[in-house]
């Protein structure tokens, strides 16, 4: 999770007496980057444990975890991009971009393999656009990605004509491969596990993984260092875009529609789900176990609200309160090290 | 100091647009000499050190290293000769553990077949010993560097420098920003740095500072050189007037 509590780091403290070592417990206790999500996790099960007598049954289970690959493949990306102290607001429109796309490719009679895969492949191209008018131009990501944002839904729109393509038969051997039935999951589950598993392997234990932090952190020191910071958020922004698509082609699988509307107001949604996880809108912070828990926590807000009969306007509602806490949380944990130093 | 020199820096020239930061500078730096830069604001120190590690290219004027000519035209070049700078705000990634910091950038990597990961717990030993080099005390290399104290933070940018086999450090202002008591420490690391066969240059406004360390002192004004003196030909008063009327 973090390197405070992998195995090898424990044989490093020195403590002199129970006093210290407890407050050394302590320090390590609040140094998990996850905190604040995992108490919010609990806290929030508790209230719609109480709230609904469904809310602890499989059906509801299933809901969840039907739905969560779709937000937590993306967040995965999204945080990683805000490790490297960038945003991307355009991926709620790469997420409708490869629908679309593959939409119009099977409609179009194309092979079936080809237009699965080309749609993903023009998801690196959009990441790799979008990160080189960043770093070359010297423009704000979140001007770019403004831009891009914009863009792309148009494109999907002219694409579309504003219609989803009819479903076609030739999609079904994708559709088993990305979203089959499972009973109480779907396939898409195990993509999603499979991804969190790469992407802390790069984040933590691998080169790339630790210039990005190093990036996000302080872009003059990593220079310094011989990073080259440019290269290193070009390279996140394509994995974002990527994993926009591939989301998107995940919930247009378990859909049966590519929908051009598809993941309008993802982008926020996903930002918001990264900061619960611990990911600093500054840079230099994040995890990708921080990502599944703020996936998780979303998700069960919204299946929790529904059961608990309350308008679905008061997602909003949570998610926003839930961001302003982690954030808050976060800042008073960080207070109180100071304290414990 | 007959045998050849370390570093030589040759008619060294940069200009800025139309002003020239740096003119015709030349400077030897002998195997394990301490060499003290000292100079009023805007003389040219910051200009001829940022020449030295790689950031700038001169306009003009040629380096040797070792007796060979060398272009340092990065970073990384002068790193990889054996060139590490030490900065007042020393280049470290505030919210990354000490250990991640000293191999930032040359991280070590365990390879089975084409699978490579980070060798984590080589990187947490190696710091141990690179942190005691150092004669730095930290609870542990995991800890995050933001919690770090001015001074400890320039320990450990030094004991990243002394793991890479430095053979010149280069030292910008590091007691600025510092309490005597760390600034005192830092002074210690530049007599144990001699002590190893490792040559620095230590940048400085405080000559209170430099002088009990230094071998030779180099006095910078308008971007030229207008002295080189062996410690013991010179006073503290005689560089300061130097230092003042340029």
């Amino acid at each position: 999770m973090n390197e405070l509590n992998t195995p090898e780091n424990n044989h490093s403290s020195r403590s002199t007496g129970r006093g210290t070592s407890f407050l050394l417990a302590l320090r390590r206790f609040l140094l998990v980057k996850e905190l604040a999500s995992v108490i919010m996790l609990v806290v929030v099960i508790l209230i719609f444990y109480v709230l609904s007598s469904e809310f602890m049954s499989l059906d509801n289970l299933r809901v969840i975890l039907q739905m969560l690959p779709e937000l937590g493949i993306l967040t995965i990306g999204v945080t990683l991009l805000m490790i490297s102290g960038e945003f991307d607001l355009s991926v709620g429109s790469v997420f409708a971009l490869a629908p679309v796309l593959n939409g119009l490719m099977l409609f179009s009679g194309w092979n079936p393999l080809i237009a699965f895969i080309l749609p993903l492949i023009a998801c690196l191209g959009v990441g790799a656009l979008n990160g080189i008018v960043t770093t070359k131009l010297n423009i704000p990501s979140f001007i770019t990605t403004l831009g891009s944002m914009m863009v792309w839904r148009g494109i999907v729109l002219v694409i579309s004509s504003g219609f989803p393509f009819p479903w076609m038969d030739t999609a079904r051997p994708f559709q088993r491969i990305l979203v089959g039935d499972l009973g109480i999951m779907r396939v898409s589950m195990i993509w999603y596990a499979a991804l969190i598993i790469i992407f802390w392997i790069m984040l933590e234990r691998s080169r790339f993984g630790n210039w990005m932090f190093a990036v996000g952190g302080s872009s003059r020191a990593a220079r310094a260092l011989g990073i080259i910071p440019d290269r290193v958020k070009i390279c996140s922004f394509i994995i974002v875009a990527f994993l926009a698509g591939l989301a998107g082609m995940v919930q247009y699988m378990r859909l049966e529609a590519p929908l051009p509307s598809a993941g309008t107001a993802l982008e926020l949604d996903t930002i918001a789900s990264s900061v619960i996880g611990g990911a600093a809108l500054a840079g230099g912070a994040g995890s990708v176990i921080g990502s599944l828990l703020g996936s998780v926590l979303i998700r069960i807000v919204d299946s929790g609200l529904i059961l608990a009969g309350a308008p679905s306007y008061w997602f909003r509602v949570f998610v926003g309160l839930l961001l302003v806490i982690a954030v808050a949380f976060n800042r008073l944990v960080e207070r109180t090290i100071e304290k414990v130093r | 100091m007959e045998q050849a020199a370390l570093l030589e820096m040759i008619g060294i020239e940069k200009w800025y647009g139309r002003v020239r930061a740096v003119q015709g500078i030349d400077m030897k730096v002998g195997r394990d000499e301490v060499i003290g830069l000292v100079g009023d604001n805007g003389a040219g120190k910051s200009t001829l050190i940022k020449v030295l590690s790689g950031v700038y290219p001169p306009d003009r004027g040629k380096i040797l290293w070792e007796s060979k000519e060398v272009r340092l035209g990065s970073p990384r070049d002068a790193m990889q000769l054996g060139i590490e700078t030490i900065y007042q705000e020393p280049a470290l990634i505030d919210k990354v553990s000490i250990m991640r910091n000293i191999f930032m950038g040359r991280e070590p990597i365990r390879k089975v077949g084409p699978l490579r990961w980070l060798a984590v717990s080589q990187m947490a030993r190696e710091s141990v010993k690179a942190l005691e080099g150092v004669g730095l005390e930290l609870r542990s290399p995991q800890a995050i560097v933001e919690q770090l104290s001015g001074g400890q933070r320039q320990g450990v940018a030094i004991a990243r420098a002394m793991y890479f086999k430095t053979k010149l450090m280069i030292l910008d202002e590091p007691t600025n920003n510092l309490s005597v008591k760390e600034s005192r420490k830092i002074l210690k690391f530049v007599t144990d740095l001699k002590a190893q066969g490792i040559a620095s240059i230590f940048i400085t406004h405080n000559l209170q500072h430099v002088y009990p360390v230094a071998d030779r002192i180099i006095v910078l004004s308008h971007g030229s050189k207008v002295g080189d003196f062996n410690r013991a030909d010179t006073s503290v008063d005689e560089l300061t007037s130097l230092i003042v009327k340029g």
